[in-house]
C-alpha cells in the first residue's frame, strides 16, 4: 500500500476477488491519500467499537448480525461503489498498524475483527461460504451418507437441544477433530464421538472464525515487529502521529496505573464503599466483612479494583490481613494470602502489573459455588438483585427500569441507571469499568476545583 | 501455543485451593493418631512408588530409542510443600535417583505436579516472558478436581471435610459420568482416577493429545461438562432448556444419574422427608400451583404409616406424576433438573482450564487424614470405599508385622498398598507407556522420512 498526498490520481484497483468478504491476507497494491488513511481507519474503528458495545450488552447472535449490517451501512459505504472493497481493505490494514503495538491492543483488535468477520460470514450464501472455506484450506471431508445414517438420531438430538432445524439427508456435516472447534464443544452444540465433532454447515462459521483469528493473530505479531523496527521511525513525521492518535481516542483508560495519591484511606473505606463502589464491588466488600474470607475469584476482582482506586500495597495488605486474620489467623494469612496480594501489585513472580477487570470481563466470568464475584446484574437472581439495589437506595420506578434493563441483558446500562439514581446526575458515557464508576462517583461527591490528573 | 495464550491475564500462581478450616484449629495441626510427620521418612524410604512415578512422568522418554527426549523429564515442574507450610516451587530432576533422593531428603508433606515447560524450571530466570525465548508450559495432562465440599448444599449427612458412605456415591457418579465421556466422546484412553485423600477425587488424562491441549481447548472441555451454574446468590442452578437434551446429558441421566438418585441419594439423604428438605426441591419447580399442591399433601401427610415404602420414594413418585401431567414448556425438564441439581458432577473449572495449575501427585499421604492417595478403578468405582483406604500408620504397622520379604518383591508387597500399586501399573501405567513408546517411534520414523524426502529434488 502506498500512501500519497492528495491531488494525486488514484489507481483503480484490479480486484479479482469474487467474494465481497476479504480475508486480508496481504496488503492491497493501492495508493491511498493521506486523509483517507485516517478517515477510513476512523470509520472502521466506529464499526469495531459498535461491535464491542453490542457484545458487552450481551446481544444475541441474530442481533449482532443485524448490528453489524447497520454499522457497515452507516460507516463503510463509499460514493463510488468500486471503492467500498478498497475502503474495507485499507481501513483494516491501517488499524493493524494502530493495534499491533501492545498485548492489550492486539487482543481487543483481534476479538473485534474476528467478530466482524464472523457475522459477515454468516450473511454470505452457501456458495460463498464454501469458497471461503476452500481459501482456508479446510481439509475436512464431508460425512458420508452411511456414517450419517449411523449417527442421525444423535445429530437430531443435538439439533433439537440447540433449537436448530433437524438435519436431513441433504444436510452436509463435517467430521472435525474436537480441538478445532472449542466454542462448539464448550456450548455442547455438536455431537462428539471418539474425539471427532460432527459440525453442521451452519456451524462452520465457528471453524472459519477460529482460522481467521489465528491468521490475523500471526499477522499482528509480524506487523508489530515491522512497526517497532522500521515503520515507526521512518514515518515519524507522517503516519506515526496519526497512528498513535487513532488508538488513544477510542480506548478508555485501563486504570492499571494507580494514582499518585491514594484515593481512599483505610479509615474511610466503609463509608466510601457505601457511597462510591459499584454493586459488584460493594457485594464483595460486604461479604468480605461478613465472612472474613473471599474465594480466589472474589479476591482478584476486589483486590485489583482497590489497587486501581489507589489503595497502595501496604494499605491493601493491612486491609486484607485485618479481615482474613479473623478466619485463618495471622500466620496463615502471611503464608497463604499475602503472596498473592503482592503478586497482584507486581511484586512477586513474573512481576506483571495486573489491570483491574473491566465490566466486560466481569460480566463474562463464571462464579460457582461459594463465589461472590461476577456481575450481580447478570449473576444474581431477580429477587436477590432487587433487594441489593434497594439497599443501595434505588426504589420505585427507577428500580423497575433497572430490572427491565437486566431482563433485556443490558447489564452495564442497568448499572449506569443505578449510578444515575444514586448520584442524581447523568452518566452519558455509560459505565464500562468499575473503577470508572468509582472515580465518576467521587468526582460528583467530592469535586476538586483544580484536579491535576483528571481523567476523561 | 500462541504468545497471546501465554500472557494470560489470569496466569497467577494457582494451586488446588486450600480453604480455611473451622476456627480454632491450630496451624499445621494433624490428628496424631493418623498422621505422624516422622513416619513420612519411612514412607518415602520404603513405600512411595518412586520408580513407577518417575516412569509415568517420563512418558517413555527415559528409554534408549533415538527418538526419546532426555530433557523431557527435567522440564517437568514438581513442587514440594514442607512442614511449616514452606512451599518449594519449580523443582525439577534429571533422573529417577535425583527425584528419589530429593523426596527422601526433604520429606514433603505434599508433592504437586506442574506442567512440562519449554525449558528446565530451575533455569527459568534466564528466559524472557515474551519474544522468542520463552519460559512457558508446553505439555500438561488434562486434569479434573472434584471436591465434596462443592456439594454441601445437597448432602445432609456430613458437612465440610467429612465424607461417609452416604454421600460418597456423589463421587462415584462423577467418576462414571466424566470417565465415560472422556473415553467415548473425546476418545481419550489413558485416564487415571485418584482418591484425593480426604473428600474428593482427581482425574489425570495422560494421552499425548490431552497433554498438548491449549488452555482454550481445556476450557472448552470443562465447559462441555458444566451444567451446574451459580451459587447462593442465584436461584436456579441447573437449567436444561431446549426441546431435547444433548446426547451426553441424556446418557449421563439414563445410565447414571437417574438410578443413583432414585435408588440411592433420595433415600440415604432423606431428601423429601422433612419440610426443610422438601422445600429445597419444591423451590426448583417453576409452577407455584404444582408446588403448593405437593406441599399441601406432604404437610398433612407426615407419617404415612400404612405405606411400607420409604417416604422419600412415595413423595418422589407423587412429584413425578404431577409434573408428567403438565406439558408446559417450563416444566418439561423439571424432573431432570432436580435430579441433575442433586447428582450431576460439579467440577472446579479453574483447575482444568490452565496448564500451569498444580495438582497433588498420586500416592501422597494426606496430612489431615493420613490416608494414601490411591488410584480408583473407574470400572469398579462403585466398590471404592474412602473409609477403608489404607493410612500411613496402618501401612507402617503392616510393614512391621510382615517381616522379611523376597529381595525381588517390591517393598510394599504384603501390605495394603500392594493392590493400589498393582492397579496403577496394570490398568494405567503399562498401557500408557506402551502407547508412548509407539508414539515416539512412529514420530521419529516420520521425521526421518521427512528429512529423506527433503533431499530428493
Amino acid at each position: 500500500m502506498e500512501i500519497v498526498r492528495s491531488h494525486v490520481h488514484r489507481n483503480i484497483s484490479t480486484n479479482d476477488a469474487v467474494n465481497t468478504l476479504p480475508l486480508y491476507r496481504s496488503a492491497p497494491p493501492l495508493e491511498v491519500r493521506l486523509e483517507d488513511f485516517e478517515l477510513y481507519a476512523m470509520d472502521r474503528l466506529r464499526v469495531l467499537k459498535g461491535i464491542s458495545d453490542g457484545l458487552s450488552r450481551g446481544k444475541k447472535p441474530e442481533e449482532m448480525e443485524q448490528l453489524v449490517v447497520n454499522l457497515l451501512k452507516a460507516h463503510m459505504r463509499h460514493q463510488q461503489a468500486s471503492e467500498v472493497v478498497n475502503k474495507d481493505m485499507i481501513s483494516h490494514f491501517v488499524l493493524r498498524l494502530v493495534y499491533c503495538r501492545t498485548e492489550d491492543l492486539r487482543k481487543w483488535f483481534l476479538s473485534m475483527e474476528t467478530s466482524l468477520f464472523r457475522y459477515r460470514f454468516r450473511r454470505e450464501n452457501a456458495e460463498a461460504q464454501r469458497a471461503i472455506m476452500a481459501e482456508f484450506d479446510l481439509p475436512y471431508k464431508a460425512v458420508s451418507h452411511v456414517e450419517f445414517e449411523s449417527v442421525k438420531d444423535k445429530l437430531e438430538q443435538v439439533a433439537r437441544s440447540i433449537g436448530q432445524p433437524l438435519p436431513d439427508k441433504d444436510t452436509i456435516f463435517y467430521k472435525v477433530p474436537f480441538e478445532e472447534v472449542p466454542e462448539l464443544v464448550a456450548g455442547r452444540k455438536v455431537f462428539i464421538n471418539q474425539g471427532y465433532a460432527y459440525v453442521g454447515m451452519n456451524q462452520v462459521v465457528s471453524l472459519v472464525a477460529t482460522l481467521f483469528r489465528s491468521q490475523l493473530s500471526k499477522a499482528l505479531t509480524l506487523t508489530n515487529r515491522k512497526w517497532t523496527s522500521t515503520i515507526r521511525e521512518q514515518e515519524k513525521d507522517r503516519l506515526t502521529p496519526i497512528v498513535e492518535a487513532l488508538c488513544s481516542s477510542y480506548l478508555g483508560p485501563d486504570y492499571s496505573q494507580p494514582r499518585e495519591y491514594a484515593q481512599i484511606s483505610l479509615k474511610d473505606i466503609d463509608q466510601v464503599a457505601k457511597s462510591s463502589f459499584p454493586l459488584c464491588m460493594r457485594h464483595l466488600f460486604e461479604k468480605l466483612r461478613e465472612d472474613h474470607h473471599l474465594k480466589h475469584g472474589g479476591r482478584m476482582q476486589l483486590g485489583l479494583f482497590l489497587k486501581g482506586v489507589g489503595l497502595n500495597l501496604d494499605d491493601a495488605l493491612a486491609f486484607w490481613r485485618h479481615e482474613f486474620s479473623h478466619k485463618v489467623g495471622l500466620e496463615r494469612f502471611e503464608k497463604e494470602y499475602a503472596y498473592s496480594i503482592r503478586h497482584n501489585y507486581g511484586k512477586e513472580g513474573k512481576r506483571t502489573d495486573y489491570s483491574p477487570y473491566s465490566c466486560q470481563k466481569i460480566i463474562s466470568s463464571t462464579p460457582g459455588v461459594g463465589d461472590h464475584h461476577g456481575c450481580p446484574y447478570r449473576h444474581f437472581s431477580e429477587e436477590n438483585l432487587r433487594a441489593a439495589i434497594n439497599r443501595m437506595g434505588v426504589n420505585g420506578r427507577t428500580l423497575e427500569d433497572v430490572m427491565d434493563k437486566v431482563r433485556n441483558r443490558h447489564y452495564q446500562l442497568a448499572c449506569t441507571l443505578t449510578f444515575e439514581a444514586i448520584h442524581g446526575k447523568q452518566c452519558d458515557a455509560g459505565i464500562n469499568h468499575p473503577n470508572q464508576y468509582f472515580s465518576d462517583s467521587q468526582k460528583i461527591l467530592k469535586p476538586k476545583p483544580q484536579d491535576p490528573s483528571a481523567t476523561s | 501455543m500462541t504468545k497471546q495464550e501465554l500472557q494470560n491475564e489470569n496466569d497467577d500462581m494457582l494451586i488446588d485451593g486450600q480453604e480455611p478450616e473451622a476456627p480454632g484449629q491450630k496451624q499445621g495441626s494433624h490428628d496424631p493418631g493418623e498422621f505422624n510427620p516422622d513416619h513420612l521418612k519411612l514412607f518415602y524410604g520404603k513405600l512411595f512408588p518412586c520408580a513407577d512415578f518417575f516412569r509415568w512422568m517420563s512418558y517413555g522418554n527415559d528409554g534408549k530409542h533415538p527418538g526419546c527426549d532426555p530433557s523431557y523429564i527435567s522440564r517437568r515442574e514438581f513442587s514440594f510443600t514442607l512442614d511449616n507450610d514452606i512451599f518449594l516451587r519449580f523443582q525439577s530432576f534429571h533422573s529417577a535417583v535425583e527425584l528419589e533422593n530429593s523426596i527422601r531428603e526433604k520429606c514433603p508433606f505434599k508433592i504437586d505436579i506442574g506442567p512440562v515447560y519449554s525449558v528446565e524450571p530451575t533455569k527459568r530466570h534466564a528466559y524472557a516472558q515474551s519474544g522468542d525465548n520463552v519460559f512457558a508450559p508446553v505439555e500438561r495432562e488434562l486434569i479434573f478436581d472434584i471436591d465434596m465440599t462443592d456439594y454441601d448444599d445437597v448432602r445432609y449427612c456430613c458437612t465440610g471435610a467429612d465424607v461417609c458412605l452416604d454421600c460418597w456415591p456423589l463421587m462415584t457418579i462423577a467418576i462414571k459420568v466424566i470417565d465415560t465421556a472422556l473415553r467415548d466422546d473425546f476418545g481419550f484412553k489413558h485416564i487415571l482416577w485418584v482418591y484425593s485423600g480426604r473428600r474428593g477425587v482427581h482425574c489425570w488424562v495422560c494421552d499425548g493429545k490431552a497433554r498438548r491441549l491449549t488452555n482454550e481447548q481445556r476450557a472448552a472441555i470443562a465447559d462441555y461438562f458444566r451444567v451446574y451454574k451459580g451459587n447462593e446468590n442465584s436461584h436456579k442452578k441447573v437449567s436444561l432448556t431446549g426441546l431435547a437434551l444433548h446426547p451426553f446429558l441424556v446418557r449421563a441421566y439414563t445410565e447414571v444419574l437417574k438410578d443413583f438418585f432414585e435408588k440411592g441419594l433420595l433415600i440415604s439423604q432423606d431428601l423429601l422427608s422433612t419440610e426443610e428438605r422438601y422445600e429445597m426441591i419444591l423451590e426448583l419447580i417453576p409452577d407455584a400451583a404444582i408446588a403448593s399442591e405437593l406441599r399441601g399433601r406432604w404437610q398433612d401427610n407426615r407419617r404415612s404409616s400404612s405405606a411400607k415404602e420409604d417416604i422419600n420414594v412415595v413423595r418422589w413418585e407423587q412429584l413425578k406424576h404431577l409434573l408428567s401431567k403438565n406439558k408446559a414448556l417450563g416444566l418439561r425438564r423439571c424432573v431432570e433438573e432436580i435430579v441433575f441439581s442433586f447428582t450431576y458432577p460439579r467440577l472446579d473449572m479453574e483447575v482444568s482450564k490452565h496448564m500451569n495449575h498444580l495438582l497433588k501427585a498420586p500416592f501422597c499421604v494426606h496430612p489431615k487424614t493420613g490416608r494414601i492417595c490411591v488410584p480408583i478403578d473407574p470400572n469398579h468405582c462403585e466398590q471404592f470405599n474412602p473409609t477403608t483406604v489404607p493410612t500411613l500408620s496402618q501401612l507402617l504397622e503392616e510393614l512391621n508385622e510382615r517381616g522379611p520379604r523376597d529381595d525381588l518383591d517390591d517393598e510394599w508387597t504384603g501390605t495394603s498398598l500392594e493392590g493400589a500399586v498393582s492397579l496403577f501399573r496394570t490398568s494405567f501405567l503399562q498401557p500408557l507407556l506402551k502407547a508412548c513408546k509407539e508414539e515416539i517411534e512412529s514420530s521419529y520414523g516420520a521425521k526421518l522420512q521427512q528429512s529423506k524426502n527433503s533431499f530428493s529434488w
